[in-house]
């Protein structure tokens, strides 16, 4: 981090001393500066200028809802439609993943036919994840369900899987339409990119109070926040892969004459298919991670077992069901990266029987048949027999409460030294700068970096905060997240400069670093609540955690992009290996660690919003207030206020990366 | 040439910069580099004037950023001139509706690229089905005339593999299938063999004039390969910054090259495999005592040890068998050893 200043900060020290040196004195005399001047609105934005931004927002949503018309019919009827929309299918894939299909309500329901047997649903995924890839996937997939089955977890699993089963083709569909209009028409490209960028950056709980508010609780606004949650990324995939089609092919198209219709699905979308698999398998995992959040708004499934468990303290439950969206999510992020390598070898021979040229197929559908027929005489093969689950929750329970027995006093100590070393002071500076002050000093600082209108619009953001009433909140968010994120870099970049060095420790980061992203985010709160309970530490190792993926990635990748040649003149002017490190790979990996670190604040952001579960006091937590009342305002205004720290982080880093590329010639 | 002019493009400008339209018509539709390079503006085509006559190969030849692959792209419309005229069969390409131009392409054009071009996910078969299947051929007749194509260039046996499993040679092989299948009348091939190496690069070149041989297209060749050029074409035009520095056939580029630039290229042609005996002979052919007779139309280095051999001079006549002039050893020593004055 010390070299990383140096090297940002050549030239400029002076300032940047001046900068902290004001800021620190502010935030350390603030509080007897009130007492002296009784002047409160230094500490304190006056409540007389605030914004009333909530309860405007919170009016128009009610309006919204209960007397907005468009003559023909009411917003009400519209959202009604839209539920419904979704409603019917969903309903169809989770009677045939583990409901049964049945007609009448309630107690008069006859059932038709059963669901898919667990036996079945199994052999599908592995013959699916065969015809991918290999033996060793269809083996990795089918394994991980069949843990589902025994570990108890099944139905669970099932209803989560049904969510994902119909929120990925919406938002895959939805995504590539979108991409393909912003790749057809800059001025849609234009209009769409600010939207696109404040979705990515607003936390996913500030998604969730306006959808809540609008389409009630239930699967249907869990679905339609998932949706609207994983479509964003496959927008900006679809346009960059229709871009980075060659020319030539797109000339070759127009040459042979094809019509735009034909250009676009018979030419561009083909042509960019592996790159859009790309942002299918990310549309997953994030309708994954959202479906498992969502259970708030009442998804149901693996994601409301974990909630309800950390609500009543549940270790065992809660590791059992976190267990099973690990597993869940490894299979489902391994099936779609293989779909999206997968490369097709020659088409077989034509003129064979449809069941030659398919055997898989059949065979899968026989097993599908077979097996729901069996069942009807055979409940095991129906089900997996209740008997024979096995639950692990009493062992987890009995070893977490013999870890807390034996090692309470250490997990103690490490807890109290990070909060009265680091946490504590840290949140003492930001908590005491002045809000003016505060203003004026992010203006400057983004100005230093990348002009007068960064700056402008840092100090405009961070008013825009204040004016809110959210100044005190916002401060504890950003002592939180650069707390985190100093960590996570502290930890993550050494990590990857290692694995970026030695092909050995890559292979093993990298697997434990592809591990650790594919988890859904809900994931990280179980253990660490389990050893440190609530509070601020909590939240801070979740969110080191989660956030150390792209610390770890964006420095081993700078480091393997360096060319060869820079590495071979340092040798052959006589660098030790240590030299050879300072001197020339770390100075060209620079831009690289700089991107590292934006993702790495813009995941902490993501996460410290749903760390607001374990107890912290920041924005997130405002934003999960807003949830649990369906406060909408309330929930937007704060969640706008975290997407303005994300996007103001997002622009000066950026800044930075892109001046250090410069300064170093790279293009 | 006495054959009709197929493609007509006449004062053609292709700027890049802003506003370029504007540009053109305030300095008169001429402006020079000077005018250009206050104005930021690039001129990546500058007044070019070509016809492109049925039956011939015509190679536009220049470096790297000469602005040939514009112009070829041009005269295609695959982009649009800034200024100028260009007719395809006496109609203007330029001004036609979109549904024309489609059809003109679809039935009238095909086009080979440097990196071939294909598309990824389609086989050998399908790709060079491909213009046929976006005709709205049915599946059995374009796969029926792919497999011809397929076989045409000597790819018979691969048709199910995909364009990855094929080296750079087979697959350029598939483009110059699928330009053809729909039977075109005017063959662009933007620096086709470039992309190969060089021994493979002989051999395309070699399987090219095989192909032109059986099926005499209206063909429009982009090189940066001054040796390819004079190889493979009828007439070349040189191309340097954008504009057309002299439109020629090997030989006159050889023998009267029009800049220093172009003599800069023509300088390191063996001479003697470009030029004819039709153009070194002495004109006129009185009585007199010969060797023998020669065609007009074989290159020196082919009849010069024939000629050398002889001390009398050697009569050469024209296709029809009319004496049309006199050649000797010392004029084939001229050429040989490059010395001027032919």
């Amino acid at each position: 981090m010390k070299f990383l200043a140096r090297h940002i900060l050549k030239g400029s020290r002076p300032f940047w001393l001046c900068l902290f040196g004001v800021t620190w004195v502010l935030s350390t005399y603030s509080f007897p500066l009130y007492k002296a001047l009784d002047a409160r609105w230094i500490i304190k934005f006056p409540k007389a200028w605030e914004l009333q931004l909530d309860g405007w927002i919170s009016a128009v949503m009610k309006w919204l809802v209960e007397d907005a018309s468009f003559g023909l019919f009411s917003f009400r009827d519209l959202t009604r439609f839209i539920s419904s929309l979704i409603e019917a299918p969903y309903q169809v894939v989770r009677s045939g993943l583990i409901d049964g299909f049945s007609t009448g309500q309630g107690q008069q329901a006859v059932e038709i036919a059963p669901s898919l047997s667990w036996i079945a649903i199994i052999t599908i995924l592995a013959a699916l994840a065969f015809y991918a890839k290999d033996w060793v996937l269809a083996a990795l997939v089918g394994g991980c369900f069949v843990y589902l089955a025994i570990f108890g977890q099944w139905e669970s699993a099932m209803v989560t899987l049904a969510s994902v089963i119909i929120a990925v083709p919406l938002g895959v569909v939805g995504g590539l339409l979108l991409g393909i209009l912003a790749y057809l028409s800059p001025l849609a490209e234009r209009m769409m990119r600010p939207v696109l960028d404040l979705m990515q950056t607003v936390p996913v709980f500030a998604y969730l109070v306006p959808i809540l508010f609008l389409f009630g609780f239930g699967p249907v606004s869990a679905l339609v926040a998932t949706v609207i949650y994983a479509m964003p990324p496959m927008v900006r995939v679809s346009t960059v892969a229709l871009q980075g089609v060659p020319t030539e092919i797109e000339e070759a198209g127009r040459m042979m004459g094809c019509s735009r219709r034909q250009m676009m699905w018979k030419v561009l979308v083909p042509s960019a298919m592996p790159t859009l698999m790309v942002g299918v398998n990310q549309v997953i995992m994030l309708s994954l991670n959202m479906v498992i959040i969502a259970s708030m708004i009442g998804a149901g499934g693996l994601g409301y077992d974990v909630l309800t468990a950390l609500r009543r303290l549940d270790i065992g439950g809660g590791i059992e069901a976190g267990l099973a969206i690990v597993a869940l999510a490894i299979a489902l992020d391994r099936l779609s990266q293989a779909f999206s390598t997968r490369t097709q070898d020659a088409l077989p021979e034509p003129g064979l029987s449809y069941v030659k040229r398919h055997p898989w197929l059949v065979s899968v559908v026989l097993i599908m048949l077979g097996t729901g027929l069996a069942g009807l005489y055979l409940p095991a093969i129906q089900s997996y027999p209740e008997s024979a689950t096995l639950t692990t929750s009493a062992f987890w329970s009995d070893a977490m409460e013999w870890i807390n027995i034996n090692f309470f006093d250490t997990f103690e100590a490490i807890k109290t030294f990070f909060l009265t070393y680091l946490l504590l002071p840290v949140k003492r500076f930001f908590s005491g700068v002045p809000w003016a002050w505060g203003i004026i000093a992010i203006g400057l600082a983004a100005w230093r970096v990348g002009g007068w209108k960064l700056g402008a619009m840092a100090a405009l953001m961070a008013l825009a905060i204040a004016a809110s009433g959210l100044w005190a909140k916002a401060m504890i968010t950003i002592y939180l997240c650069g707390v985190s994120v100093f960590l996570a870099s502290v930890i993550g970049i050494p990590l990857g400069i290692w694995a970026g060095q030695n092909s050995r420790a890559n292979s093993v980061i990298g697997a434990f670093i592809d591990t650790l992203q594919t988890l859904p985010s809900f994931v990280y709160l179980i253990p660490v609540v389990m050893l440190f309970r609530v509070g601020d530490f909590s939240a801070m190792i979740a969110v080191v955690l989660y956030a150390l993926a792209p610390a770890v990635r964006y420095a081993a990748h700078g480091i393997r992009e360096i060319e060869p040649e820079m590495i071979e003149a340092g040798k052959v002017s006589g660098c030790t290996k240590n030299q050879l490190l300072w001197r020339i790979k770390l100075p060209l990996a620079t831009p690289s660690l700089l991107l590292g670190l934006n993702q790495t604040i813009m995941l902490a952001l993501s996460m410290l919003v749903i760390t607001a579960l374990v107890g912290t006091r920041d924005l997130g937590q405002e934003v999960y207030i807003a949830l649990t009342k369906a406060n909408t305002g309330q929930g937007i205004i704060a969640g706008l206020a975290v997407a303005f720290i994300a996007i103001t982080a997002d622009r000066i880093v950026s800044a930075m990366a892109r001046a250090s590329r410069e300064r170093l010639g790279l293009k | 040439m006495e054959n009709s002019v197929k493609l007509d493009c006449r004062g053609v400008w292709k700027l890049y910069g802003p506003n370029p339209t504007a540009f053109l018509n305030k300095h008169g539709g001429n402006p020079d580099q000077d005018t250009m390079n206050k104005a930021q503006i690039i001129g990546a085509v500058r007044d070019a004037n070509v016809q492109i006559h049925e039956g011939e190969i015509f190679v536009i030849m220049g470096l790297s950023g000469s602005g040939k692959s514009t112009l070829v792209r041009c005269l295609s419309r695959l982009v649009e001139p800034t200024a100028g005229h260009v007719e395809f069969e006496g109609r203007d390409l330029l001004s036609m509706p979109e549904a024309e131009l489609i059809d003109v392409r679809r039935k009238k054009m095909g086009m080979v690229f440097q990196h071939f071009a294909l598309l990824p996910h389609l086989t050998v078969l399908q790709n060079a089905a491909f213009p046929l299947d976006v005709q709205g051929v049915d599946r059995k007749t374009r796969e029926a005339r792919a497999h011809e194509m397929v076989e045409l260039v000597g790819l018979k046996g691969r048709e199910n593999y995909f364009p990855r499993q094929l080296s750079g040679g087979q697959q350029q092989r598939v483009g110059i299938a699928r330009s053809l299948v729909a039977e075109p009348d005017l063959w662009f091939l933007d620096e086709p063999f470039s992309a190969l190496d060089p021994l493979i690069r002989r051999e395309m070149q070699d399987e090219f004039m095989r192909l032109q041989s059986m099926l005499r297209k209206t063909i429009i060749f982009i090189t940066h390969d001054f040796d390819e050029a004079i190889r493979l074409a009828d007439r070349i035009a040189v191309m340097k910054d954008g504009a057309i520095v002299q439109t020629a056939t090997p030989e006159e580029l050889i023998l009267n090259p029009a800049t220093d630039y172009v003599e800069e290229f023509t300088r390191h042609i063996p001479r003697a495999k470009v030029l004819r005996l039709a153009t070194v002979m002495s004109p006129g052919a009185p009585e007199g005592n010969y060797a023998g007779d020669l065609q007009g139309g074989l290159s020196v280095a082919d009849t010069v040890d024939q000629i050398e051999a002889e001390s009398r001079p050697f009569r050469v006549i024209n296709k029809n068998g009319e004496a049309i002039g006199t050649i000797d050893a010392r004029t084939v020593i001229d050429v040989l050893i490059g010395r001027s004055g032919k």
